[in-house]
């Protein structure tokens, strides 16, 4: 068997290898990533769901309350406990979670997302020019 | 088993069937953690919210700006200076806001300013011409916006016959005192438009919209429906006029001349 062009075709796989695998080699003997300690309210030990719920579906409820409560007019959240909230993420999540740079910012910045929520809805620690 | 294409066909019918039902299931298991909604034991609630403002105890800008200053002050308006400024409430002659010019007009409303703010109008064509729902009609009859579906196309502005629309052509928050900020209620964001409430992030909590509160009585807010309510108790016992009827939006707010 004859492989035409052999050497560039050979120099071009081990170049694109090395790059592809070039993150690998990079990260290698640093250690995994670990979730980043939140500043947890310190009144109140639960969430209006729990703690995995709230931690993987956050957005899906905050954008369910959003619309229930513009839309269908609700304003009242039943959780699963039968605890009342007022849909509200300013006037109930944030009354909790008093520090959006400690709580908030810290996942979504390793998770390297940038909701919008605070060009709009104002930040608990208030806002500077 | 016996390799037939018959055979490979049901089972790659059945796999099909299997994975869009796993799929469906899942996206049903998404929405709330088996919750429920309902609305606040105070809420204030009617077939059809309107306003009724008697403009012989509020018509000069003083008393106008005491109602707009609450109103902006509830819903963190900024003050803009020029062309681009943001309102809710504001004050207009009576050619502005009535479109009835007159050349011999009584000096008294010749010279005196009307409050003007959103007439959330029974058939309102911001409503019918917005393409993304952003602006809406509630049940009770308040339009409504939400903020977070607006993209900006201002066919809203073009499709207000009142004017009481604003765009926000900046950052608003660089207009706003942003000490003074109301902390239960939202800014909003350069590019959307956006223009009064009826207050009903007050009315889902039993209160009565800002500007009546402020209003020390001129303006009274209830229920068109009920035939008891006391927006239509002065209705009757007034003659009051609405702005640009003859466009057929049936506006919501009236005016006691």
């Amino acid at each position: 068997m004859k492989l035409y062009n052999g050497g560039k075709i050979i120099t071009g796989l081990v170049i694109f290898l090395g790059i592809f695998l070039a993150p690998l080699a990079y990260n290698a003997g640093k250690a995994a990533y670990i979730q980043p300690k939140l500043k947890m309210p310190e009144n109140e030990k639960e969430c209006v769901e729990s703690k995995e719920f709230m931690r993987t579906k956050h957005m899906q409820l905050l954008d369910q309350w959003r619309d229930w409560a513009l839309r269908d007019g609700q304003r009242m959240y039943v959780n699963s406990k039968g605890k009342v909230f007022e849909m509200s993420l300013q006037k109930t999540c944030m009354k909790c979670h008093t520090n959006k740079a400690e709580f908030c910012d810290k996942c979504h910045n390793d998770a390297s997302v940038t909701p919008y929520c605070w060009d709009c809805h104002v930040q608990p620690e208030g806002l500077k020019k | 088993m016996n390799h037939t294409r018959r055979n490979f066909l049901k089972f790659a019918g059945l796999t099909a069937a299997g994975l869009c039902v796993a799929s469906a299931g899942g996206a049903l298991a998404v929405s709330g953690a088996g919750s429920a909604i309902r609305d606040d034991e105070k809420i204030l609630k009617a077939k059809r919210w309107a306003m009724v403002i008697d403009a012989k105890r509020v018509r000069t800008k003083e008393t106008i700006d005491t109602l707009a200053k609450a109103c902006h002050a509830a819903h963190n308006v900024p003050d803009i200076p020029g062309k681009q400024n943001i309102k809710w409430l504001w004050a207009a002659s009576f050619e502005e806001a009535f479109d009835q010019p007159n050349n011999y007009m009584d000096e008294g409303l010749e010279k005196s300013l009307f409050p003007l703010l959103c007439n959330h109008c029974t058939n309102a064509p911001c409503v019918r011409v917005c393409p993304t729902k952003a602006t809406y009609k509630r049940a009770d009859g308040i339009v409504a916006m939400d903020y977070h579906r607006c993209i900006g196309c201002r066919y809203c502005m073009a499709g207000c016959p009142f004017g009481a629309r604003s765009f926000n052509f900046m950052e608003p928050r660089l207009h706003l005192d942003l000490a003074a900020l109301n902390k239960e209620f939202p800014t909003r964001m350069r590019g959307v438009v956006e223009k009064c409430n009826f207050c009903v992030e007050r009315l889902a909590h039993g209160k009565q919209p800002a500007c009546v509160e402020a209003s020390q009585g001129a303006l009274v807010f209830g229920d068109l429906s009920d035939p008891a309510s006391e927006v239509r108790k002065l209705l009757r016992e007034h003659y009051t006029i609405r702005r640009k009827p003859s466009l057929g939006t049936e506006p919501g707010v009236y005016y006691i001349i």
